[in-house]
């Protein structure tokens, strides 16, 4: 194992993201996720690769889609309002079945929002970033471990199923530091053959495209999509349980709030409040199984988030509605303390 | 060793983040559990700035501090805006070259320390912030002094390595000044 060392959340991610294999950034400044793009600036031309600062978000998202055409791992990050404009080439690449890692280290929203952080696009992230039938796969991480590990994970299940993987995470995440294991390169055993790499005269050629004028023909790779996508929501839900064992109460949170959520947790406990919390690593897929498995054992739910109750709408699916879920929120760059979440627990009791 | 909470303030370019980061580093030198985060964006160019240090030898969970049992502010608007939040028995420490009124509450201990003035007259220009850190660990006891100097070799710039010199000699000066 390689030692701990101290870096940024962006850097983290942006050095995981070399270390998955990833040699084509494509990418435009916009706070907090910056220091991504200045990482990569100074990192890629040392080892082969490509940093290119494009003449807008959209033109980003769409180098990505050539670079992914390509079979090689491609990313681009950016910030909320960055990410809408990024949403028609996550369309493009979903439709064409493309491997690409979308990094969205979220501010308070809407419009232009601030610049602190926030979670206000859980929908836009969660519901398929464009237009069109389609998911991404959604990773929040909590910590600038996560922020690492993440990435070489959402970089490996793209090109496994053939789909755009976003890291949603926020301000707080990117600016903070922590101490940090960079991770080992894994080896990659994914399939590549689809990859448009020259054919040499020796195979057909390969076609990435998202057109289908045949309506037949597209609702057969609509279907196609959503079978791929019933098997990851088996298969691929990431989430951690704290305190969970003898909880009455579950707090559901993710991101920056699930580490303010922890200490409130953390408080209550020392008051007798019997209260634990699960974690959603992954947005989507959502870890449903934990939380339905809950609902039969808590009283109450509390979902703690920076946004107007979006996750809260999926916990309430998660669990069929079976008992009350609480909101404890902050929006606008606001961050909830502690003392606020462990009032919304006590609300909950 | 203690755990501590610790807030830094000031305008930006007094240097706060980066005394934050020597306290982090010195933190991760001796495999304690540490968070640092920075206020960002246009605070941090000429607006108030902060940074809120965590360490730990448990898991941190949130990396904003609510509460700080350390406060080290080098303007106005800083003091005004934590002096409140600080732990009863906690610790401030002031630059008070730039900090000309006294502390309101009764409960914490306060160090002031000219700091400012202090690195204009010893030819420290633009090392108060590590004046003012050298009084912080004198008191605080936050970090082992032996790592210090490991801690502050990872923050100076490559580049400049003359720093290490001159900010070790502030340093020496703030903990002279309160010992």
């Amino acid at each position: 194992m390689s030692e701990k060392v101290l870096m940024k959340g962006n850097e983290a991610l942006a050095e995981a993201a070399i270390i998955a294999g990833c040699r084509h950034y494509f990418g435009y400044p916009i706070t907090p996720q910056t220091e991504v793009a200045a990482y990569m600036a100074k990192r890629m031309p040392k080892i082969g690769g490509t940093f290119l600062q494009a003449e807008s978000e959209i033109a980003a998202i769409n180098m990505v889609y050539g670079a992914a055409s390509t079979g090689h791992r491609a990313m681009t990050s950016s910030s909320s309002p960055g990410i809408s404009l990024k949403c028609e080439g996550i369309s493009y690449l979903a439709g064409a079945d493309l491997p690409a890692l979308i990094i969205n280290v979220q501010r308070g929203g809407p419009g232009l929002g601030g610049i602190q952080p926030g979670q206000s696009d859980y929908f836009l992230a969660t519901r398929g970033p464009g237009h069109g039938d389609f998911h991404v796969l959604v990773f929040a991480p909590s910590g600038v471990q996560e922020m690492a590990d993440l990435t070489l994970k959402a970089f490996d299940l793209a090109e496994k199923y053939r789909m755009p993987s976003m890291i949603l995470a926020d301000g707080t995440m990117g600016q903070m530091m922590e101490p940090v294991v960079l991770p080992e390169p894994q080896e990659s055993h994914n399939d590549l053959s689809w990859a448009v790499t020259g054919t040499n005269m020796e195979r057909e050629h390969n076609i990435v495209n998202s057109l289908y004028l045949q309506p037949q023909d597209l609702e057969d790779m609509n279907n196609q999509r959503f079978a791929r996508y019933a098997e990851i929501e088996k298969k691929e839900a990431m989430w951690e349980e704290f305190m969970m064992e003898d909880a009455e109460i579950c707090v559901v949170s993710y991101g920056i709030t699930a580490r303010i959520a922890r200490n409130a947790i953390n408080e209550a406990r020392k008051q007798g409040i019997k209260v634990g919390m699960i974690r959603p690593i992954t947005l989507w897929p959502f870890p449903k199984a934990p939380l339905a498995a809950a609902a039969d054992k808590v009283k109450h739910f509390v979902c703690v988030e920076l946004n107007m109750g979006q996750m809260k709408e999926d916990v309430e699916l998660a669990i069929s509605c079976k008992k009350p879920v609480d909101l404890c929120y902050r929006v606008g760059g606001m961050i909830p303390s502690p003392t606020e979440v462990l009032e919304a627990i006590k609300k909950a009791m | 060793m203690a755990n501590h909470e610790i807030v830094i303030a000031g305008f930006g370019g007094q240097g706060l983040l980066f005394s934050g980061k020597v306290l982090a580093y010195a933190g991760l030198l001796e495999g304690r559990e540490l968070s640092w985060l920075p206020s960002y964006g246009p605070e941090m160019r000429g607006g108030t700035a902060n940074c809120n240090v965590i360490l730990s030898d448990t898991p941190i969970g949130s990396p904003i501090v609510e509460k700080p049992d350390v406060l080290m502010v080098m303007n106005t608007p800083s003091l005004d805006k934590f002096e409140d939040t600080v732990v009863p028995g906690g610790k401030i420490f002031i630059d008070s070259t730039m900090i000309t009124r006294k502390v309101n509450r009764t409960d914490v201990e306060v160090y002031y320390v000219p700091a400012t003035a202090m690195a204009l007259e010893k030819g420290l220009t633009g090392l108060a912030n590590m004046i003012l850190t050298g009084a912080l660990l004198e008191k605080t006891h936050c970090i082992k002094d032996e790592s210090l100097d490991a801690a502050l070799h990872k923050v100076v710039p490559a580049k400049k390595p003359e720093l290490f010199d001159t900010n070790m000699n502030a340093v020496v000066l703030g903990r002279e000044y309160v010992k």
